[in-house]
């Protein structure tokens, strides 16, 4: 508890992370509270023809989409799938790659080399042409976004854990842990795991930024969920053909996206300053 | 001698990435889908179609052997047939190459170009105002979705403002020429008119796909030239009283580009990753949007020779960029 207060009072001195965490916090609100901050909770699913294309008004604060419904609205029940993509296939990526990277990293052999080499073949093509493979493959639909990005993601926890593991083999507490007797499996789980924590736990905040920007690609391109979900992504695409008179229903989703992966990317920068000591020193030199 | 070793050894794991990205692709295309002829053969397809296009693709027999037949069709250049156009998806690819080089490599240059002198006064003038206003150029560019500052961008220019073309490469017949590249052929025919008309296309598309690369190297120069600038050679030639300016542009940057040099294989991932999404928005006629309509037409057989294509380069331009690095910086060879 106390550790988790040291990182917050040192992030709430760091003025951009501080603007990330702020940013987060607005999206979870918008996620959690959408159906009572939503002023038309109801037009997820439903149409008005007669209202469609208006701009921005008092009743629709961000104008009317091409089906009549309020972009404002739709966009708060957005944030709930963005949210949902993000957080499943972060965690997904974290319950794979993390114990491939611990395996790895504390076995030495072919089979450690074989675990990381392939990850370094998902990590040699840019994440999103594997995803479309992947999705294109699967059919577009929610859950096939999520195993996409998934699949695609868990091995920068597997070369962050890696990479840890091995530099924490040197250490004198980890040898002092071996003599002692401890089993690998007790050696690593209760004294490599918390002593990497820190790398993960930043990787993991940018890790969403990055899962957010993809999935967005991916319901642009028609790969996401299906309409009339009201995926981000792929309103944007949605709203081009009525460009430039409807500019609000192409520019609100793009802002909520921004404001979502900034929030994320300013948050693990933070957090690799607070929880990095070797880099918080060269910040301090930097003046 | 270690320097060819070296090489050697980098050359020993490219061959085992390119299969693993083979078995990646097989597995995606034909282990994870319940029946892969069904995706080939289309919706329409009757079973007895479907059974009869499954033994024609070789598809009935064992994994282990479809997947060398596999990688023995790719090594021979062979991706497939395209389901929409019916041609082979290696001359669909090869056909509007061209187009994403041009692209890319404009980008490119115009990341370079703008990134790294901003990269460097963001470090030399650090916590000044233009290293704050830069700071939030790089934090927007890498949590910007591309494909929206691209349909942003064009509403501003091209539909309000009516400076640019919307879309497409070029608005008449393309320049007589040898590259492809239209911008390279016109200047070559001297077709000035073809010419002005190329870089207005290409200004937008450009400006979208450069921005985030743009981002990461400005970030990557400050932070390089930051760690020079405190090192004891600079302090030696400041002591020898070498202009300032010197130091900086000359000694300090060329010791900070060699860890940028690293960055390119990055910068690459970034750009052809963007290079899909933006060349959609702009109807841009190159591979992305190949890939794009791909999926749109259902085509899968595309969409798989597209990964498997884009993949391969990506996997080459890593080992060039290995390469060069080794070549350029002694004290690779020491690892």
């Amino acid at each position: 508890m106390s550790g988790a207060w040291f990182v917050f009072t040192r992030l709430a001195r760091d003025r951009s992370a501080l603007l990330g965490l702020a940013l987060i916090a607005g999206l979870m609100t918008a996620a959690l509270l959408a159906p009572v901050l939503a002023t038309h909770p109801d037009d997820v699913f439903e149409l008005h023809p007669a209202q469609r294309l208006k701009p921005p008004d008092r009743t629709h604060w961000l104008g009317t989409d091409r089906m009549g419904s309020d972009v404002y609205s739709r966009l708060l029940f957005g944030a709930r799938i963005t949210i949902l993509i993000g957080v499943i296939a972060v965690g997904a990526s974290l319950v794979i790659g993390v114990p491939i990277g611990l395996v790895a990293g504390y076995h030495h052999g072919w089979f450690s080399d074989l675990l990381m080499r392939v990850g370094d073949i998902f990590l040699a093509v840019p994440q999103v042409v594997l995803a479309i493979a992947i999705a294109q493959t699967l059919g577009p639909s929610l859950p096939n976004v999520i195993l996409a990005l998934s699949a695609t993601y868990w091995p920068w926890f597997a070369r962050v854990v890696y990479a840890e593991t091995r530099a924490l083999q040197k250490e004198v507490f980890v040898e002092s842990t071996v003599a002692l007797g401890a089993s690998p499996w007790r050696l690593t789980a209760l004294h490599v795991l918390p002593n990497i924590a820190s790398p993960i736990i930043v990787r993991a905040s940018i890790g969403m930024g990055f899962t957010v920007l993809t999935a967005a690609a991916l319901g642009f391109l028609g790969l996401g969920p299906p309409p009339p979900t009201p995926e981000w992504g792929r309103t944007i695409a949605e709203s081009r053909e009525f460009l430039p008179a409807a500019w609000w229903y192409a520019a609100a989703p793009g802002v909520a996206i921004f404001l979502t992966v900034m929030g994320f990317n300013l948050l693990g920068d933070g957090l690799r300053d607070v929880l990095d000591p070797r880099i918080r020193r060269r910040l301090a030199s930097d003046g | 001698m270690r320097l060819v070793a070296l090489l050697l050894y980098r050359l020993a794991w490219f061959v085992p990435t390119l299969l693993g990205l083979l078995a990646v692709t097989f597995v995606i295309s034909r282990v994870i889908p319940s029946d892969p002829v069904a995706l080939v053969a289309g919706e329409t397809a009757t079973p007895a179609q479907v059974a009869a296009l499954r033994h024609q693709l070789g598809f009935d027999r064992p994994l282990p052997v479809q997947f060398i037949d596999y990688v023995g069709r790719l090594a021979r250049g062979d991706l497939g047939t395209s389901l929409y156009t019916t041609r082979p998806i290696v001359e669909d690819l090869a056909h509007r190459v061209p187009a994403t080089i041009e692209l890319t490599l404009v980008a490119m240059v115009v990341s370079v170009i703008v990134g790294v002198p901003l990269g460097v006064l963001s470090a030399v003038w650090r916590n000044s105002f233009l290293d704050h206003a830069l700071r939030v150029l790089t934090v927007s560019g890498l949590a910007i979705a591309s494909f929206w500052l691209g349909i942003m961008l064009q509403l501003l220019f091209a539909m309000r403002l009516g400076w640019t073309p919307l879309n497409g490469r070029l608005s008449g017949f393309p320049p007589h020429g040898v590259t492809g590249l239209y911008v390279v052929d016109a200047a070559l025919a001297r077709d000035w008119a073809t010419l002005g008309t190329a870089l207005l296309h290409l200004a937008l598309p450009a400006a979208t796909l450069a921005f985030p690369a743009l981002a990461t190297l400005v970030r990557f120069t400050r932070a390089g030239v930051l760690d020079v600038i405190q090192s004891n050679f600079v302090l030696y030639e400041r002591a020898m009283g070498l202009p300032r300016a010197l130091i900086i542009w000359k000694y300090v940057l060329r010791s900070a580009l060699t860890s940028t040099v690293t960055q390119i294989g990055l910068l690459f991932g970034i750009l052809l990753a963007g290079a899909v999404v933006t060349e959609a928005v702009f109807d841009w006629p190159g591979i992305g949007t190949y890939a794009v309509n791909s999926i749109i037409r259902s085509d899968y057989n595309a969409v798989m020779g597209f990964t498997v294509w884009a993949g391969a380069i990506f996997i080459v331009v890593n080992l060039l960029v290995d390469v060069a690095h080794t070549v350029v910086d002694p004290r690779e060879r020491i690892a």
